[in-house]
């Protein structure tokens, strides 16, 4: 068996008195699609900083393969307006000859904004930019914050089939961390259900039935997840039972 | 043609004016960018307490002002991680003070006889060559750092945290900087004075955005407006005898407001 991209063993992460994160044990490979979900303050940013090496555990482990190479897509980048800056540029700062930016920019698709300034864009197009930038590196693990944030639903979908292909071309782990549990729950292998630990996991159909999962989000929630994703999966016959 | 800069004071002050510009640009397009005028300020006060400790122990004042301004620039940014007080505050705080303490050291030394409106305003006419000795090796060194350490630079202005996963060493990088600063300021310091430095450094930077698309343009462009600001404020020092340093900055502003004004009148 190959050593996971990134694994987490017991890892914690304390700020002075606060625990923030605690017992966090899992670990990702290439081609798994993680999402991470959890309410406000569940230190879903956190756990991003301890996968990123931004910050170091306070306790337990997190360990990157050596050598992995990791694309980024952060959250709400507030840029300085007084850095002129175009969307070329933006990601030649990443490295890569201007082939392979044209080519990570027709891959998103927004090739057409290459000699934009990247002041003006819109959410979406901003997020597409920089998720270019992120497969720019070709990298084994990647990890977005909130990708669709500010979109519309059908932005939303079509932001992470992108995810899912590019999963596929790249063949890297993807850990998304996102508040929009309806696209979440329709386009992701596995959930983690964070606040301050792991309160469950597993796949969507398996979580919203959870009843970690129901306490957290409320079970009005949870049901109009659990219908909505057994459209997606299976029917139910004229007696209500599943089939495939 | 050499011989003629080096031995007449005019043209000295002109050559060192000049290069200092050049390696304010871009070093200001970072003070704009990443909003450190204020530090800038603090850093500059502090070059005068960095005089008056030079003189005090007689050691080389260029050498003193760098070091001052390096240990300061240390200072805030280990204090600046405790956040028990805000950033403008710490600034204010220690800006202020270094500007203090070193009018009083300075004001202790009865015996020596110190020009205090030269260190404030700038004595651009009293290079002499040993001075642009230093301003042209501490000028090519920055500049060559800058170079270097650009796309590093860059990427922790727009995203710390992005440039960390993509390797950059975004602490050296912050201190380089900072030393990259100390170095301007000590070596700007004779142009244009401690109270004026931060003018040298933003002005330019700031005409400059809106002529530049991407950064390095507004880097040389900066470059190029300093310069401009340089000689304009030189000749009108030497025609309606005006102080030299003040003259420069005047210079800058001008350039800042007209190229504000065309913009504003042309149509987005």
């Amino acid at each position: 068996m190959t050593e996971p991209v990134v694994s987490l063993e017991d890892a914690g992460l304390r700020y002075g008195e606060t625990h923030v994160l605690h017992d966090l044990t899992f670990s990702m490979s290439e081609g798994d699609i993680v999402t991470v979900i959890g309410p406000n303050g569940a230190g879903k940013t956190s756990l991003i900083k301890l996968i990123l090496g931004i910050e170091k555990p306070s306790s337990g482990h997190v360990r990157q393969r050596a050598g992995t190479r990791v694309g980024y897509v952060p959250q709400r980048m507030t840029l300085q307006p007084t850095l002129p800056l175009t969307v070329g540029r933006f990601l030649g700062l990443a490295g890569g000859d201007p082939s392979a930016i044209e080519a990570a920019l027709a891959r998103t698709g927004v090739a057409q904004l290459a000699d934009e300034s990247v002041h003006h864009l819109s959410g979406g197009e901003f997020q597409r930019v920089l998720l270019a930038r992120a497969i720019l590196r070709r990298p084994q693990l990647l990890v977005l914050d909130e990708p669709a944030q500010g979109l519309d639903v059908n932005g939303q979908s079509a932001l992470y089939e992108l995810i899912r292909s590019l999963r596929d071309e790249l063949n890297c782990a993807v850990l998304t961390v996102s508040h929009d549990l309806h696209v979440v729950m329709a386009s992701t292998d596995t959930v983690l259900c964070l606040n301050g630990h792991i309160c469950c996991r597993g796949q969507p159909e398996q979580i919203s039935q959870d009843p970690a999962f129901t306490q957290l989000f409320g079970e009005n929630l949870a049901n109009t997840l659990a219908v909505y994703h057994h459209h997606h999966n299976h029917s139910h016959d004229v007696h209500g039972e599943t089939v495939p | 043609m050499i011989d003629l800069i080096l031995n007449d004071f005019f043209w000295r002050a002109m050559a060192g004016g000049l290069m200092v510009a050049m390696v304010a640009g871009p070093l200001g397009c970072f003070v704009v960018w990443r909003r450190m005028a204020y530090f800038g300020d603090t850093l500059a006060h502090s070059a005068l307490l960095g005089i008056a400790l030079g003189t005090a122990f007689q050691a080389n004042l260029n050498l003193s002002i760098v070091l001052v301004c390096v240990l300061l620039a240390v200072i805030l940014m280990l204090l600046s991680r405790q956040q028990s007080l805000a950033s403008d505050t710490l600034l204010g705080i220690l800006s202020h003070s270094s500007l203090a303490i070193g009018l009083v050291v300075l004001g202790m030394m009865q015996d020596f006889s110190i020009d205090l409106t030269g260190y404030l305003f700038g004595d651009l006419l009293a290079i002499n060559q040993r001075d642009l000795l230093w301003i042209a090796l501490g000028g090519a060194f920055i500049l060559m750092l800058t170079v270097w350490l650009w796309r590093g630079l860059l990427m922790i202005t727009i995203h710390e945290e992005l440039a960390t996963v993509e390797g950059h060493r975004t602490g050296l990088l912050r201190l380089a900087l900072m030393l990259m600063l100390s170095l301007v300021i000590a070596t700007a310091m004779k142009i244009v004075g401690v109270l004026l430095i931060t003018a040298l450094l933003i002005i330019p930077a700031a005409a400059a955005r809106p002529l530049a698309a991407t950064p390095e343009r507004m880097a040389v462009i900066a470059s190029l407006l300093g310069m401009g600001s340089v000689v304009a404020g030189m000749t009108l020092s030497w025609h309606v005898d005006t102080p030299a340093g003040p003259s420069v900055v005047v210079a800058a502003f001008g350039f800042f407001l007209l190229l504000w004004l065309v913009r504003a009148r042309a149509p987005a």
